[in-house]
């Protein structure tokens, strides 16, 4: 992949968002991708986790917010145990999800769900799936 | 001991299951619980944003009936419950700022909330308060024979602040199959995610995660799976469905939950098994087995 890095973007307010949000320092990554290595769902992600932290850190929002691993993660939490820095990635994506979703953006639309859909599902399922996926 | 019991909304419904085997079990043991009074759903998940404070309302309102009670421990069963009310009862313990903010949301509530409830889960309190020894003695009907698999999960072991068990290898739940007579077979997606929530809109990933674990546990010569959690029983018992449609190679495996085995083992009425919730049915091989 080819693309462009300004200082501007990476002192963007969207790096700063995100670290608030979070409460990661995202610098403190150093790529070594255990978190990708140990994560059940690469296999369906577009950008990996140890991408997801770089492309945090150089400020590429619109990548990030576009997309589809931020619905593919569960919050398992196999990275941030695993993270020799510390860092929660798993907190790291959570911010990006919610910079889309504060805008009203849901992912999954409730109304769009059939009955049958909702009614073969416990309680639990559907809960945690509009906390997560909707705003 | 008094505790106060934390059911949270599928334990009434699609893990009734879940919650007559275990207060079943207590009985046996002679373990008095209470349910809350106006209990309200703890949200599910743990709310993972700094700034979001309002998420944590429900969970800590939970810990306020439990002070209501005249109680300083809660009990759940849910392993997302348990996750969802420990997380946010350490982070509003260790910022106050936070404590004080949530309890002026909460100013109608008479009990202000200090901190001052521990939130545990039926495994902890099985081994650390009952111990398993006394567990043991009590067994009637030893699950002699039956190879169980014990699926984790996430949410009871991770993240470290949850501080259940290893967080790699955990075992308390095999710990517990060994002493009721089972015996535990140890396989190597005992901690793997099972999709969640994934499984309202993406129920084909999930299908592929329930063939992946199962099948994993099948290899190493399980009978069953036990779960701690409804959302993973649900995700590896109904979605044998979707799993079995997409992989037709795939065999079926019961899937029960550690209490059911517990309440077995104990003696317990089939009754409070409620097996009519089961996709996949234990009792033909129960039966063989001679447990029911």
């Amino acid at each position: 992949m080819r693309t462009n890095i300004t200082r501007q973007q990476i002192h963007s307010p969207f790096v700063a968002k995100i670290e608030e949000l979070s409460g990661q320092n995202l610098l403190a990554c150093y790529q070594c991708g255990k978190c990708s290595a140990g994560c059940p769902s690469v296999d369906q992600m577009d950008i990996l986790p140890n991408q997801i932290i770089r492309f945090a850190q150089l400020g590429m929002g619109q990548e990030l917010t576009e997309s589809k691993s931020i619905w593919i993660c569960a919050s398992c939490m196999t990275c941030n145990v695993r993270c020799p820095k510390g860092i929660d990635i798993a907190e790291v994506i959570e911010a990006i999800r919610q910079i889309v979703l504060r805008k009203r953006k849901d992912h999954v639309e409730v109304k769009k769900l059939t009955d049958k859909e909702k009614a073969e599902v416990p309680p639990i399922a559907l809960i945690s799936c509009f906390r997560k996926f909707t705003s | 001991m008094k505790l106060s019991y934390f059911p949270g909304c599928t334990l009434k419904n699609h893990a009734k299951n879940f919650e007559d085997s275990a207060l079943c079990s207590l009985k046996k043991l002679g373990i008095d619980v209470e349910e809350l009074d106006r209990w309200n759903c703890c949200g599910t998940v743990f709310s993972m944003t700094t700034d979001d404070l309002i998420h944590h309302l429900a969970p800590v309102r939970n810990l306020i009936r439990t002070k209501e009670k005249n109680s300083d421990k809660m009990m759940t069963l849910c392993a997302m419950c348990y996750n969802t009310i420990k997380r946010s009862n350490e982070r509003v313990k260790s910022d106050q700022e936070s404590l004080d903010i949530i309890n002026d949301l909460m100013y109608k509530e008479d009990v202000k909330y200090e901190g001052d409830v521990e939130v545990l889960h039926l495994l902890e309190i099985l081994k650390n308060d009952i111990k398993f020894e006394n567990i043991q003695q009590k067994v009637v009907k030893p699950l002699k024979d039956l190879k169980i698999a014990n699926y984790y999960g996430c949410y009871l072991v991770r993240p470290k602040e949850i501080g259940f068990d290893d967080l790699e290898n955990p075992t308390i739940m095999d710990d517990l199959t060994s002493i009721l007579g089972g015996q535990d077979i140890d396989f190597p997606y005992k901690t793997e995610c099972c999709g969640a929530y994934e499984t309202v809109d993406r129920t084909d990933m999930v299908a592929n995660r329930t063939y992946q674990i199962l099948s994993s546990a099948i290899n190493h010569g399980a009978d069953v799976v036990s779960v701690s959690c409804p959302l993973c029983f649900f995700n590896l018992d109904a979605r044998q469905k979707q799993t079995q449609q997409k992989f037709p190679e795939f065999q079926n495996i019961p899937i029960l939950y550690f209490s059911q085995l517990m309440a077995m083992a104990l003696g317990c009425d089939e009754k409070s098994m409620n097996f009519n919730l089961h996709y996949i049915d234990p009792r033909p091989l129960l039966k063989e087995k001679g447990f029911i």
